[in-house]
């Protein structure tokens, strides 16, 4: 079976720190996967290494069947993976509506348009013409998400959105996740709240010191199981 | 020479000054990086101006245009093999390396081209000037410098501003890895700006050439103006580069009609007292965490 993203034994880190040790996971087209773990588990370093801007010392990462393990990060933008990363990392002296167009800079064809960001994420709207840096967090999370969007990803990373958010808000920007996937796009989501993770996923992956402690369909988990490869041990 | 003559001189003699800070500001701008070579590179394409006239058979003014391009060229190719080696969280790498191809510079051309002072013949506007009034004379040479320099920096400003690459400039200025997860080749964008950078100082080359005489040596001196006028602007602003060049520019030709020779003294007290009450200068926004 050809798969989306197929990453096979992956061990990355940071100079002599490996931070993933032969981790594996495949992914879907269309199918939302959700990556749990403890702080410190490996999942920012696996969707980095996915990116290519973390060192990989071995492994192999497979998008629509292609080895992109030495291909630039730019150009597996140009390919169609792309990450919102944590901390929203916007582009301060850029305005709302140029951290958008820079978002599109691969030029990839897809539905995504300003237009459609701003309908996606209405706030974004009397904001356009301000600059990023005065936006609140949620406003900032938003943008960072439609920016992604506006490269029209095939595959779309998104580490710890809901990162220093109000609930309220994190839930309005995970309401806007099933129009994500039916314009095309496959998610993959790195989430420290584990009930939003299952709930909006169809797979979990669970990190554990940088290895997969598990595996499965997210309508199967039952909660011993899950807290075993959080934890490494029975609570 | 009257006060408001100095003024005037001073004004003009900024958009040189300008010229010359534009292409430290950029680098600083988009990559943090502390070009010590400005100023050598500033002398390498007077004398590149001087060798291209005398083996194509063209004038100074012609010759230039196509050391702009040859200087574009090896800014985008010293970017792309040396500079970005050294593009990183400590700037210090940066630094020794543009120090040290601004003395190879140095050395190269008193081998190639002796110790004796050189100019460039800008032709009969060199020396052509119009009266404002009884006490005031523009020279023609200083005045079309000065419309360069905003030329210069209003291209840049429209460039930065409004085109896609552009965006991409500021964007990988703002955070070089972010940016490439919008598909930006961090290290293309570096190459381009030095490019420019690398033109923008070629033609100050031209027309300090053409306004003072040059040696092998040069170099330096004119590095210490450039920076000045960046520090006060403010590191990374363009415009501010320009209210640099002319705060610069004033105080040397104010310091000159207080005391002749009084004029450099003037202006590195002007510098030290920006860089003392305001460091991140007139127009700064202050270097990047």
């Amino acid at each position: 079976m050809s798969y989306l993203l197929e990453v096979r034994d992956l061990v990355a880190g940071y100079g002599n720190f490996r931070a993933l040790s032969n981790v594996s996971i495949v992914v879907n087209e269309g199918e939302t996967v959700a990556v749990v773990g403890a702080n410190g588990a490996g999942k920012t370093t696996m969707l980095r290494a996915i990116l290519g801007q973390v060192q990989v010392h071995g492994g192999s990462i497979w998008f629509r069947g292609e080895d992109v393990a030495t291909v630039s990060t730019s150009r597996r933008v140009q390919q169609g993976i792309t990450l919102v990363p944590e901390g929203r990392h916007i582009f301060p002296s850029l305005t709302v509506r140029e951290n958008l167009l820079i978002g599109g800079h691969a030029r990839r064809s897809g539905p995504w348009t300003v237009e459609k960001v701003v309908q996606t994420f209405p706030l974004l709207e009397p904001l356009l013409d301000r600059s990023a840096a005065k936006l609140s967090g949620g406003e900032q999370q938003a943008l960072a998400i439609g920016r992604a969007l506006m490269s029209n990803p095939s595959l779309l990373l998104f580490d710890e959105v809901s990162l220093g958010l109000a609930p309220v808000v994190v839930k309005q920007l995970y309401a806007t996740l099933p129009e994500v996937t039916r314009q095309g796009t496959t998610a993959v989501v790195v989430e420290q709240d584990i009930h939003q993770a299952i709930a909006m996923s169809t797979r979990v992956y669970c990190l554990l010191e940088g290895r997969v402690s598990l595996s499965a369909l997210s309508s199967e988990i039952n909660k011993e199981k899950l807290t075993e490869a959080y934890f490494g041990a029975k609570v | 020479m009257n006060w408001g003559n100095a003024l005037i001189q001073g004004i003009l003699l900024g958009g040189l000054y300008a010229i010359f800070a534009t292409g430290l500001s950029l680098a600083f701008g988009v990559m943090r990086f502390v070009n010590l070579a400005h100023g050598d590179l500033a002398i390498l394409a007077g004398y590149l101006t001087l060798s291209t006239a005398t083996t194509a058979g063209v004038s100074h003014s012609v010759a230039i245009i196509l050391v702009v391009v040859i200087m574009a060229l090896i800014g985008f190719l010293g970017q792309r093999i040396l500079f970005n080696r050294t593009i990183g969280p400590d700037p210090l790498s940066g630094i020794l390396c543009s120090f040290g191809l601004g003395v190879v510079i140095q050395n190269v051309l008193l081998e190639r081209y002796s110790a004796t002072d050189r100019f460039l013949d800008a032709g009969k506007i060199e020396t052509d000037s119009f009266q404002l009034n009884d006490s005031i004379s523009v020279g023609i040479f200083p005045l079309l410098t000065f419309a360069f320099a905003v030329l210069l920096l209003g291209v840049l400003q429209i460039f930065l501003s409004r085109t896609r690459l552009g965006r991409a400039f500021r964007a990988t200025a703002d955070d070089p890895r972010t940016a490439q997860l919008m598909g930006i080749n961090d290290k293309q964008i570096y190459g381009l700006a030095m490019a420019i950078a690398f033109a923008t100082v070629g033609v100050a080359g031209y027309f300090l050439g053409a306004r003072e005489t040059f040696a092998p040596s040069s170099g330096p001196s004119q590095l210490l103006f450039g920076f000045e006028a960046v520090v006060i602007g403010g590191l990374g602003s363009l415009w501010g580069t320009l209210v640099g060049g002319i705060v610069l520019g004033v105080s040397q030709t104010l310091g000159n009609q207080l005391s002749v020779g009084l004029n450099l003294l003037v202006g590195h007290i002007v510098f030290l007292l920006v860089l003392t009450f305001r460091p991140k200068g007139l127009f700064g926004t202050g270097v990047r965490s």
